[in-house]
């Protein structure tokens, strides 16, 4: 099957990432291929799916990290990348500001010029005021709660002005207000700057309201389009290859089955499906 | 006994005589407290201890072929490094690695130094440091050593600091993640095998790991700490050298004990202020005894 149907294109701006004919393996495992893909200036995509589908690896391929095993990646824009989320321990010995300011500079050779400091601090102090974390500025990351730590990693992420922001799992093990607020930050940030978001998440709802499109990986095949076209339960029990009931209520979506149609397809895998509770 | 541990007659003489090894020991400072930040950043105390003994054995094998131990030191000290820079990744890997490494040195260590006929000295100072030790050739040497790795760390400050903290944002940022893991274990090999000739293979941790560990304690700044951590290794490192003088004791006793209590009062000044609240938020209700 092809997904190209779903990749809707629009005349005018370069699109921020673009795939073409992408596939990943290992070995004689084909995660995916022929995905065709574009993500426009200021287009929310989420990356759905069960685990074990290539979606971190799908994460890697556009910041250059893992090679596709066919087809091109083009990336139009700085990048900034929020990584999976890992609780940093209480001794790690910097504070929120300069895990901020590596997203900066950590990058470059060298000290850094001294003269430079008042506009580096202006930068950093900027990117945590704009994820709301201004007043925690100067505390040990490890003595952070989980949603503050996700804040600081987006700040990290938009102190470097990107033009495509990669989020990898960026709600994974917050409550539901986190949730609701990391994925508002991310929103407002590409509805005011055009910034490109792909946001890999296993939980939909959250994201629900704020996604122009999803892509949904699952069982080796994927769909792309928007949520209301691709969250079906024929669309998905095709793609999983079993039956799946997609149930909407109260503005949630609720997957049905795919929890066990992903543990049955992915045997080898160490983890299972859950889109939503 | 009290005079052989403190001895302070003709201290202006014997100031004159040692000048060399102040030298030394503060380039040593200076290299133990910078090295030392990484050390704690990047979880390696460990193996400072293991590369530490590879060097002690590198010139124990020197002493006993008649070539120069600073030299034999050196090679030890940095083909450990490598091998625990390339090998170890993973923390777990790296340390039962390092525990089974660290032994075998030492056993070397002890071999070439059995074998060895000469001064009993020679054999002592390469364990637990000595002090008046440094003639001008050696005092060249550990000075060149030392430009080194304050050359390397000048290049390589900001990306190590963003790969040793938050390897995956790094690595996504171009930083060469994997590269930079034995690039710094070979300039803590150099760091070690200039400690290992002054305070001895098996007290080189006071350098490379307590000032670090105890800047750590009092404040997160990255900046604070590589500047507390410069100036604990140098009071420990100097003033231990200015103590021992006198004395017919080895300089390290002088030198661990000195850092060991920089270390005891910081602990008391973090647990205080992690007490007070230091991760309170400025709109935050205070917390309640």
């Amino acid at each position: 099957m092809s997904a190209a149907e779903g990749a809707t294109e629009e005349a005018g701006a370069e699109p921020a990432l673009r795939l073409r004919g992408a596939a990943l393996g290992y070995g004689d495992r084909t995660l995916w291929n022929g995905l065709d893909l574009d993500v426009r200036p200021g287009e929310f995509l989420a990356v759905l799916g069960p685990n074990g589908t290539g979606k971190t690896s799908l994460l890697r391929a556009a910041l250059g990290l893992t090679r596709l095993s066919a087809g091109t990646v083009e990336v139009n824009a700085p990048v900034g990348y929020v990584p999976q989320q890992k609780t940093l321990q209480a001794g790690v010995p910097v504070r929120a500001r300069d895990l901020v300011r590596f997203g900066v500079d950590g990058h470059r050779w060298g000290i850094g010029r001294p003269g430079r400091g008042r506009e580096l601090r202006r930068r950093v102090d900027a990117a945590l005021a704009e994820v709301g974390a201004a007043e925690y500025a100067d505390i040990p990351v490890g003595m952070l709660s989980g949603g503050e730590q996700q804040r600081v990693r987006i700040a990290q992420a938009l102190a470097s002005d990107p033009g495509l922001l990669l989020c990898d799992e960026p709600l994974l093990s917050l409550d539901l207000r986190r949730q609701q607020e990391v994925t508002a930050l991310v929103d407002a940030r590409r509805r005011r700057r055009g910034t490109a978001v792909v946001f890999v998440t296993h939980e939909i709802n959250p994201v629900l309201g704020v996604v122009d499109r999803v892509l949904y990986l699952a069982g080796g095949r994927f769909r792309v389009g928007p949520p209301d076209e691709v969250l079906t339960s024929p669309v998905l029990s095709e793609l999983y290859g079993a039956r799946i009931e997609v149930v909407r209520a109260g503005g949630r979506v609720i997957v049905a089955g795919a929890e066990a149609a992903a543990a049955e397809d992915a045997h080898h895998l160490d983890d299972t499906v859950e889109v939503a509770h | 006994m009290w005079h052989e541990i403190f001895n302070y007659a003709d201290y202006g003489q014997l100031l004159a005589l040692v000048r060399n090894s102040l030298v030394v020991g503060a380039a040593l400072g200076l290299v133990g407290g910078l090295v030392g930040v990484f050390v704690m950043m990047r979880d390696l105390a460990f193996a400072v201890h293991g590369v530490s003994e590879l060097s002690f054995a590198g010139g124990a094998a020197a002493l006993l072929i008649g070539v120069g131990v600073a030299q034999g030191a050196l090679v030890g000290s940095l083909v450990a490094a490598l091998i625990i820079g390339l090998l170890g990744v993973r923390a777990r890997e790296r340390n039962s690695f390092i525990g089974v490494l660290m032994p075998f040195g030492l056993g070397l260590g002890v071999l070439f130094l059995a074998l060895y006929s000469g001064r009993a000295a020679n054999k002592f100072g390469l364990l637990t440091g000595q002090v008046v030790a440094v003639d001008n050739p050696q005092t060249a040497w550990l000075l060149g050593m030392a430009a080194v790795v304050l050359a390397a760390l000048a290049i390589l400050w900001r990306p190590l600091m963003f790969a040793s903290v938050d390897p995956e944002a790094a690595e996504a940022r171009g930083v060469p993640v994997k590269l930079l893991s034995p690039v710094f274990t070979l300039v803590l090999g150099l760091a070690v095998a200039m400690s290992v000739q002054v305070v001895g293979a098996l007290l080189v941790l006071s350098l490379l790991v307590t000032p670090a560990a105890a800047a750590i304690r009092v404040t997160a700044s990255p900046v604070r700490i590589t500047l507390l951590s410069v100036v604990f290794a140098l009071v420990s490192m100097v003033g231990g050298t200015l103590l021992a003088i006198g004395s017919s004791v080895p300089i390290s006793p002088y030198v661990t004990t000195v850092s060991f209590l920089i270390y005891a009062v910081c602990r008391v000044v973090g647990w205080r202020r992690t007490r007070r609240g230091w991760a309170r938020r400025p709109s935050a209700v205070p917390a309640q005894a």
